[in-house]
């Protein structure tokens, strides 16, 4: 069916545009629409209001990640405040027929994290959520992308979005990347590359030798700091292992269903000679760890660099630079290695996965957690924490002095009780640096991926992680 | 509501108030902890909350000769972050109901257009222009021109741009999408009727 020389943001495109708009903009089907309790409640009163009826409630579906403790998820929560949004969205689901994954189904988790393990984020579909890192949802070939709650309440309505067409970038990542290299450092170095505002007005196709060797959860990793680059969306090209990935997925389609559908979704992916507005090669070879020293997710660099110096920067960055490096109080020049940590937070959309834990649990059990750090690991979900239980890594983490949770968004963004406290100073696996991010105004946080968090838990300081284990293979 | 009713938006005449800073993140503009409500209506209440405590009574929007101010100067890269609609419902409910800046994130435009809040931008020149004649008289009324995407304040008249389709949908009152959605009627049900993973494959 598809024309030569489409790339999959152009066959997605088009197959679901229900029509232009006056204004060039095109009026997009919605196939897949995912809420949580912090963006969804306002649209459907906004709804209510204006006496409509939610269009198609089988393509909506729920969960309640953000305001949800870690420690104890028994009913009612014991913030009324987190219970009042977690009924009102409970409310709001049971009265318009959406489906809803609570707390006490088995399913619950992070919204970015569930979609993909239940086989509801699929190759060729648009997937939308009021939640910037919907773009995690591209690791499988789907458009997806963060909304506001006033187009959460235009889904709602009518299943289809108002919007502008996105420039297709394409991101090559050659070669093999380094062991001890993580999806995270790939994406942190992409930002620091593109900037932060890159991405603006793009979708993010990324490809090349070392993304296609990825498996399907360091895809997501990718693909959900897209939005840290400005990207609203980012993208991988369907293949066998995203196929792979999708069979026996509770909704996932079955049997001879599954076999057309694959076939779909093999079509969908970029055509060999497929058309760009923009080509951008990075060499993964070249890739280290990478630790963020500042106050967004741009201001990172290897875990063997220094941290920058303000007088050495354009006249454009300087200010900049001075700023994060007045709130994050990091010495310029110094190196980043041997920076004290207060607290390691593993978990998070970014990086809450089974692999990710298992990497982690690799650095945990070779030591345990320095004296006066606060180590936490919280599963992105229900399903990750069974897993994890069932390989033992919750007694490897806890043996170590970590810490071991219920799933949630946890300190992500600490709309529930783990928090950073004053100003405490965090090694982080989630996607996020910005001042106060943590939950304390003064708070502090360094970016990198889950396996340096757990080195870092252990020594007490940012280290590299290849040096804490030669074994840390990839 | 029918599209006769909605409010066409042709002009912002107001005083403006100027926030100095690139990529200031919605976590700034409204902090996380806030959002935990149900429904917009105290949003207004804690915008910049963290930012106007830390800088002890000197947050411009403590300054009392920004008072009233119903447009605010930003610099680049305006909202980037989290895609939350309290960010924009935050600026909106403290008085806000214009944004001048040198660029804004694409997610914070977007709510801004569906709660029919203008985003201008302007050239980094114009910009620095703009923010010293406010900074030295801001009990200066300044206009704009969202036709034209102009913004004219006592330093003269300066050229922006506001993106031709969210400019003829905030000129037209089409700024409230949902029921321009709703107008496809049928075509909804036909375009999804043709797609594997929503009628099954
Ligand atoms: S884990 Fe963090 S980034 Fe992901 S959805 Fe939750 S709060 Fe947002």
């Amino acid at each position: 069916m598809s024309q030569k020389g489409q790339n999959l943001f152009d066959k997605v495109w088009q197959a679901h545009k229900v029509r232009e708009l006056p204004g060039g903009q095109t009026q997009l089907l919605v196939g897949t629409h995912l809420i949580h309790e912090v963006t969804s409640p306002q649209a459907f009163a906004m709804l209510r209001e204006l006496n409509l009826p939610v269009r198609f409630p089988e393509r909506t579906f729920a969960t309640v990640d953000h305001i949800i403790p870690t420690e104890n998820q028994s009913r009612p929560l014991s913030d009324p405040l987190a219970e009042a949004m977690l009924s009102e969205l409970e409310k709001n689901c049971a009265e318009s027929g959406v489906t809803f994954f609570g707390p006490d189904q088995g399913q619950q988790g992070v919204i970015h994290v569930i979609g993909p393990e239940l086989g509801l984020t699929l190759p060729g579909s648009t997937i939308a959520c009021g939640d910037s890192h919907t773009s995690t949802h591209g690791a499988f070939g789907a458009i997806a992308f963060g909304i506001g709650t006033s187009q959460v309440r235009d889904i709602l309505a009518s299943q289809c979005l108002a919007l502008a067409r996105l420039k297709v970038r394409r991101i090559e990542v050659t070669g093999q990347l380094s062991s001890g290299v993580y999806a995270k450092d790939v994406i942190l170095a992409i930002i620091r590359k593109l900037g932060v505002n890159g991405g603006v007005g793009f979708a993010y196709e990324y490809g090349g030798e070392a993304i296609e060797a990825m498996d399907m959860e360091a895809r997501m990793t990718l693909c959900n700091m897209s939005i840290e680059g400005g990207a609203r969306c980012g993208y991988v090209n369907p293949d066998e292992k995203t196929i792979d990935y999708l069979r026996d997925r509770p909704f996932s389609p079955k049997g001879d269903a599954f076999e057309r559908a694959a076939e779909q979704w093999r079509a969908v992916a970029s055509d060999p000679d497929a058309q760009y507005d923009d080509v951008i090669t990075l060499e993964g070879e070249a890739i280290e760890p990478s630790v963020t020293w500042g106050i967004h997710p741009g201001h990172n660099i290897g875990v063997l660099e220094e941290i920058p110096t303000p007088n050495r920067a354009t006249n454009e960055e300087r200010a900049g630079i001075e700023e994060a490096l007045e709130y994050m109080d990091l010495t310029p020049g110094a190196p980043i290695q041997g920076t004290p940590v207060d607290v390691a937070f593993i978990g998070s959309c970014t990086n809450g996965r089974i692999t990710d834990l298992r990497e982690a649990a690799k650095v945990a059990q070779t030591g345990h957690v320095k004296e006066g750090v606060r180590a936490l690991v919280v599963p992105g979900s229900q399903e990750v924490a069974r897993q994890a239980e069932a390989e033992g890594l919750d007694q490897v983490f806890r043996d170590a002095g970590f810490q071991w949770r219920q799933a949630g968004c946890s300190m992500c963004l600490a709309m529930n009780p783990d928090k950073l406290i004053g100003r405490e100073l965090c090694a982080s696996s989630s996607n996020r640096n910005f001042k106060g991010r943590q939950g304390s105004p003064e708070g502090r946080t360094l970016l990198m991926s889950p396996a340096m968090v757990a080195a870092a838990a252990l020594a007490g300081y940012v280290v590299d992680v290849r040096e804490v284990n030669s074994d840390v293979a990839k | 509501m029918s599209q006769s009713e909605m409010t066409r938006i042709t002009e912002i005449k107001a005083r403006a108030c100027v926030i100095r800073g690139d990529d200031i993140d919605t976590d700034r503009i409204i902090p996380a902890r806030f959002m935990k409500v149900i429904t917009f209506d105290d949003m207004g209440l804690h915008c910049f909350e963290d930012d106007r405590k830390a800088a002890k009574g000197l947050h411009p929007l403590e300054d009392e000769r920004f008072k009233g101010a119903g447009i605010l100067i930003v610099g680049k890269n305006f909202g980037c972050g989290s895609s939350r609609e309290h960010a924009p419902q935050s600026l909106m409910r403290f008085g806000f109901s214009a944004f001048v800046g040198e660029s804004f994130a694409e997610i914070f435009a977007g709510n801004c257009t569906s709660l029919g809040l203008v985003c201008l931008t302007l050239g980094s020149d114009e910009i620095e222009t703009l923010r010293e004649s406010i900074e030295l008289e801001p009990d200066q009324e300044v206009q704009i021109d969202v036709a034209q995407a102009t913004i004219s304040a006592r330093t003269g008249r300066l050229q922006g741009e506001i993106p031709a389709g969210t400019r003829d949908q905030l000129l037209e009152g089409r700024w409230d999408s949902t029921s321009v959605l709703l107008e496809a009627g049928e075509a909804i049900e036909q375009t999804a009727s043709g797609i594997g993973y929503i009628r099954g494959y």
